[in-house]
């Protein structure tokens, strides 16, 4: 595994939102409703952070070769990701450094998402095993 | 007002079994667009030593963000659930969630916090089978923000 990792680009349309909104249980109308998300001082739909931090779990277990690999994974969710209701939606583009090796033998990954530009995690890291 | 600083430390009985189903987990991976076989077809599942198909790694929260209400309905806690925001996220895994798991939550307060304005609230769920058998735990930050 070199030490930066082959960015991921993930595209996010208004429909996604709706289906992981079904598949989560996470029904808030901030993430479907543009006259609720604006009326809380947001500039319209965004992403559900969890459906984010879903992503960007998806490029860790790529990565790491192996659906079950990680050991640990946490983010800080720092700005929204705005899904504008096109037929393109947004992207969300992942990148990751191998940080090195845990006691365990595990190899921790510093990772990154950012939208149109603007990092939308901070602190975000995994921890995977090696199969 | 601020969050009542008595909830930190506090613990809730734990939660009926959540019996996750192999339906439920192919939703979920569908919904994410994680394709690996895994996720979908338990033989794949199986020829990595699992009893039926594994869940993504975030799956758990579709579990525990409906145990938590536990705490943040409580309105002893003071929590004004339409200024709240998710603020950090964290997951340690002791094996991957599989289809056919009966999954327990306990939840318990860490951290409650103020700043600029903003109240924080850290909450744990410890989520194992029913059995007793670790699965994963689960931090939240949850952030209300400021009323200005």
């Amino acid at each position: 595994m070199s030490d930066v990792l082959e960015p991921q680009t993930f595209r996010v349309t208004r429909a996604d939102l709706v289906r992981y909104a079904g598949a989560s249980g996470d029904f808030n109308p901030i993430h479907w409703s543009d006259r609720v998300a604006t009326g809380v001082g947001l500039p319209g739909v965004i992403a559900h952070g969890m459906f984010t931090m879903a992503l960007v779990g998806r490029a860790v277990t790529a990565w790491a070769g192996a659906p079950d690999a990680v050991v640990e994974y946490s983010v800080r969710f720092s700005r929204p990701v705005p899904v504008p209701d096109t037929d393109e939606g947004t992207e969300v583009v992942v990148t990751a450094t191998v940080k090195g090796t845990t006691d365990e033998g595990h190899t921790k990954l510093s990772l990154t998402a950012t939208c149109q530009g603007e990092k939308v995690l901070s602190l975000a890291q995994a921890t995977i095993r090696k199969r | 007002m601020p969050l009542d600083q008595s909830f930190v430390g506090r613990s809730w009985p734990a939660t009926e079994p959540y019996l996750v189903g192999r339906e439920k987990i192919r939703e979920f991976a569908r919904a994410i667009g994680a394709t690996d076989a895994a996720y979908h077809d338990p033989e794949a599942a199986q020829a990595l030593g699992y009893a039926d198909v594994v869940a993504p790694p975030t799956f758990p929260v579709a579990i525990t963000m409906s145990a938590s209400r536990q705490i943040i309905e409580d309105p002893d806690l003071g929590l004004d659930y339409s200024r709240v925001v998710h603020g950090d996220q964290r997951f340690a895994y002791s094996r991957p969630v599989v289809a056919g798991d009966a999954l327990v939550c306990v939840n318990s307060v860490d951290e409650i916090t103020s700043r600029g304005g903003h109240d924080f609230l850290t909450t744990r769920t410890e989520v194992t089978t029913a059995d007793g058998e670790p699965v994963v735990t689960v931090w939240s930050k949850l952030v209300q923000r400021g009323e200005h």
